[in-house]
């Protein structure tokens, strides 16, 4: 619990800091575009009508869902600029995140300047025409301070509510608060998940606080308050930013890592490797495994582990499965020739998608492989994590064997096996490395007909760093050097209940091991 | 000199004033008298651009107002209406400097200007750091009076200005109005639909109805027996009620002596 809370507190400064810059930004841009949209469609009818409903449809879209559309939009635009200009930018971290945030921040701001603006007395709007005043004027002189209690109360809103989203910036790669979160829900750190809401919370709450002290003193006029809450506000973004300003230039070298337990120690046991040889390393974690295969091809990220068999299928669209050698042989022509992605070598072992059952159930119900639970199937539920079942593994296995169940249960892969422990599913999608298969006494049912690929564990490096010879000596010694045994061990010691590892734990573990193979 | 030439406004379609013609010499206090829907409103809102006329022509001075931005027009008019249009967020003081500011007087000036002004309207100076919201009816639209007058303007346009005061207030808010407008040697067109307050400010009165000009004559010519049956019977509802009262006052008079005659 200490020690989980402290690995927690050492990780602040830089999520924290990420975090505010990315809600500032967002915030900043968000009401340099909405303040004068707002002043424009409180001016003319056929303005508001399309911005309000415009904010208004963004604001439908789920946060997170926005956040995610915009890696693949950024790709595109990326690309684009490529064949005309000839630079890219990166599609993948704080752009994507700034552009969403800006998009969820327009609304209160939007939707308070219209409102405070057209609320302003006619009577007064009456007397600055009559004076002679020109719009302009008007609108400096009279309306924008008359109607900046209400402003600042639609700034409050999008403030708290930018907050709150950032923490989703990180499934796009961008680290912020939300990194506790998600990391903490995958390996079932409730105290970092916690940490990362009462943080975020707390954040929010205090610019909330301060934000509404300069929003009383704009309506009572009392320019102290104005002050105290924007100095406030100066010196806390000041505080929380500071870690940036100390670490100087970016890091080197960026690791990624899907959002599962083993990607997390695997990400570490690299990173360590890397700050071994004396270089500055940033783990992106948390990234979705079909955005990280384009971020390392357009060199966002410096190198992650993938499967082999998640390669062949959805980045080579291949369907056929000539073997565990070949897949390999022809997965590194094929990523070298199409994207210059180099593949380092298998790490040594198999992270496989396999159907398994408890083996109390599996034996009462006479089901030894997969044949045997095709005859079964169509009483029974299958749980799988989110992405199987649009797989093409799925419907490979789903085709050949003819499978038919009662029902399929998507889950995060934690809740995966819970609802397998509890009856709630009778058949997982689980991975072959993982620690819970030993210790929840599942059996991996047989694939006589060969329906699933192989799954090698395979080191990728970018194209940016084909040939650093840096980071290749880091991370050649890995390739082989894994096997299916250490790597559940590592993997269990994060996922268990009781004496739980955190992922850097569990990785100096790892590289523990491998140092007393070498020496051996 | 303001000079309405064959003045015309609609709003989508309705009439709301004109054609009509209008001059009004230098110096002159001009009441403009009529029901709601006259047009009168309009009819002032020509003279300082504020409504624009569809046809027809507003000179100031022979010079024809089209040819200059609205808002410098403004500039040279004061303008003041029933709902008085303090901006709450600026001092009484503040309130009052706007015009010199938008001429570009120096702050020495407005500042001179502005003690001038609190006298001339009757309001303690100490009144000039206050907020609108702290003041009485009265005042807010003494300070409104002020404002209007802050840039020294020869032209007063005034809709309602007395409106929404108590007839204490009011009364004597119109006398010492009536008082500057001599002394400032203003020319004031002021609209309202009170015949009292228009026989008693004005100098001439323009009768209104359905946009058209009724009668346009002295206080005086307007009361002795005049044509228009509209304007006569306007005219009497004065003295009919003034009659009444006095009937009241005498009523009341004998009501009183009666205890007296008992005790």
């Amino acid at each position: 619990m200490d020690d989980r809370f402290a690995a927690a507190a050492r990780l602040l400064p830089d999520y924290l800091s990420q975090h505010v810059l990315l809600s500032l930004c967002a915030l900043t841009l968000g009401l340099a575009i909405s303040l004068p949209l707002a002043v424009a469609a409180s001016r003319s009818q056929a303005v508001r009508w399309p911005a309000l409903f415009g904010a208004s449809l963004v604001q439908t879209i789920p946060s997170l869902a926005l956040l995610a559309l915009f890696y693949p939009l950024l790709l595109a635009l990326s690309g684009l600029s490529r064949a005309w200009f000839g630079f890219t930018f990166p599609a993948l971290g704080f752009a994507p995140s700034l552009m969403a945030l800006t998009l969820y921040s327009m609304l209160p701001i939007l939707r308070n300047g219209v409102a405070g603006i057209t609320g302003v007395d006619p009577a007064v709007i009456e007397a600055a025409n009559g004076m002679g005043m020109t719009g302009t004027q008007r609108l400096f002189q009279v309306e924008l301070p008359l109607a900046a209690p209400v402003i600042m109360a639609g700034v409050r809103t999008a403030a708290v509510w930018t907050i709150g989203a950032a923490t989703l910036a990180t499934p796009v790669g961008q680290t912020s608060l939300g990194n506790y979160i998600f990391s903490g829900l995958q390996t079932e750190n409730w105290v970092a998940v916690l940490f990362g809401c009462v943080a975020a919370a707390g954040l929010a709450l205090s610019v909330d606080q301060l934000l509404g002290l300069v929003e009383s003193g704009l309506a009572a006029r009392r320019p102290w308050r104005v002050w105290a809450g924007a100095v406030g506000l100066a010196v806390g973004a000041a505080l929380a930013l500071s870690p940036l300003i100390g670490t100087g230039a970016a890091p080197a070298y960026r690791i990624g890592a899907k959002n599962f337990s083993e990607q997390y120690i695997l990400a570490q046991l690299m990173a360590g490797r890397l700050e071994g040889a004396g270089a500055r390393v940033a783990i992106r974690d948390d990234l979705g495994s079909a955005t990280i295969y384009r971020a390392l091809a357009a060199s966002e990220i410096d190198a992650y582990v993938d499967y082999s068999g998640t390669l062949w299928a959805n980045v080579l669209g291949r369907t056929d499965n000539p073997g565990r050698a070949q897949v390999l042989v022809g997965l590194k022509q094929a990523l070298a020739r199409r994207d210059g992605v180099v593949l380092l070598g298998p790490l040594g072992f198999e992270n496989a998608y396999a159907l398994a059952m408890r083996a109390d159930r599996a034996r009462a119900l006479g089901v030894a492989s997969l044949d045997d639970l095709a005859a079964k199937a169509s009483g029974l539920v299958l749980g799988s994590d989110l992405e199987f079942l649009s797989r093409p593994e799925w419907k490979s296995v789903e085709s050949i064997y003819a499978l038919k169940f009662r029902r399929l249960v998507s889950y995060q892969p934690t809740f995966m096996y819970r609802a397998l422990a509890d009856g709630e599913a009778d058949v997982i999608s689980a991975f072959s490395s993982d620690g819970r298969i030993e210790a929840d006494r599942l059996v991996v049912l047989p694939d006589p007909r060969h329906a699933l690929p192989p799954y090698d564990a395979v080191i990728l490096v970018s194209p940016r760093r084909a040939h650093d010879a840096r980071l290749l000596a880091a991370l050649k010694p890995l390739v082989g050097a894994i096997d299916v045994s250490a790597m559940r061990a590592a993997n269990y010691s994060v996922d268990r209940d009781q004496d739980k590892r955190t992922p850097a734990q569990a990785a100096a573990v790892l590289a523990g091991r491998l140092r007393v193979a070498a020496g051996r | 000199m303001i000079e309405l030439l064959g003045v015309v406004k609609a709003y989508g379609g309705a009439p709301a004033a004109g054609p009509l013609s209008l001059s009004i010499p230098a110096g002159t206090f001009v009441a403009i008298l009529g029901g709601s829907g006259s047009g009168k409103t309009t009819t002032l809102k020509m003279i300082n651009g504020l409504v624009v006329p569809d046809a027809g022509e507003v000179r100031i001075d022979g010079a024809p107002t089209g040819a200059t931005p609205g808002h410098l027009l403004r500039r040279r008019m004061g303008y003041v209406f029933q709902e008085v249009g303090l901006f709450p967020h600026m001092t009484v003081g503040e309130n009052i400097a706007v015009g010199p500011r938008l001429a570009g007087w120096t702050p020495e000036r407005t500042a001179q200007r502005l003690t001038t002004l609190l006298e001339l309207v009757a309001l303690p100076a100490e009144l000039a750091a206050r907020l609108p919201a702290e003041l009485s009816g009265g005042q807010r639209q003494r300070v409104g009076l002020a404002r209007a007058l802050a840039a020294e303007p020869a032209i007063m346009l005034m809709d309602e200005p007395f409106g929404a005061l108590d007839p204490v207030v009011r009364e004597a808010l119109g006398r010492d109005y009536r008082a500057l407008h001599e002394r400032l040697s203003l020319t004031t067109v002021m609209v309202t639909h009170d015949v009292m307050e228009a026989l008693l400010l004005a100098d001439r009165i323009v009768v209104m109805q359905s946009g058209a000009i009724l009668a346009d004559d002295t206080p005086g010519a307007l009361l002795a027996d005049h044509p228009e049956p509209d304007v006569r019977a306007l005219m009497e509802t004065p003295r009919a009620q003034a009659r009444r009262v006095e009937a009241l006052a005498a009523e009341r008079g004998a009501d009183a002596r009666e205890p007296d005659g008992r005790g």
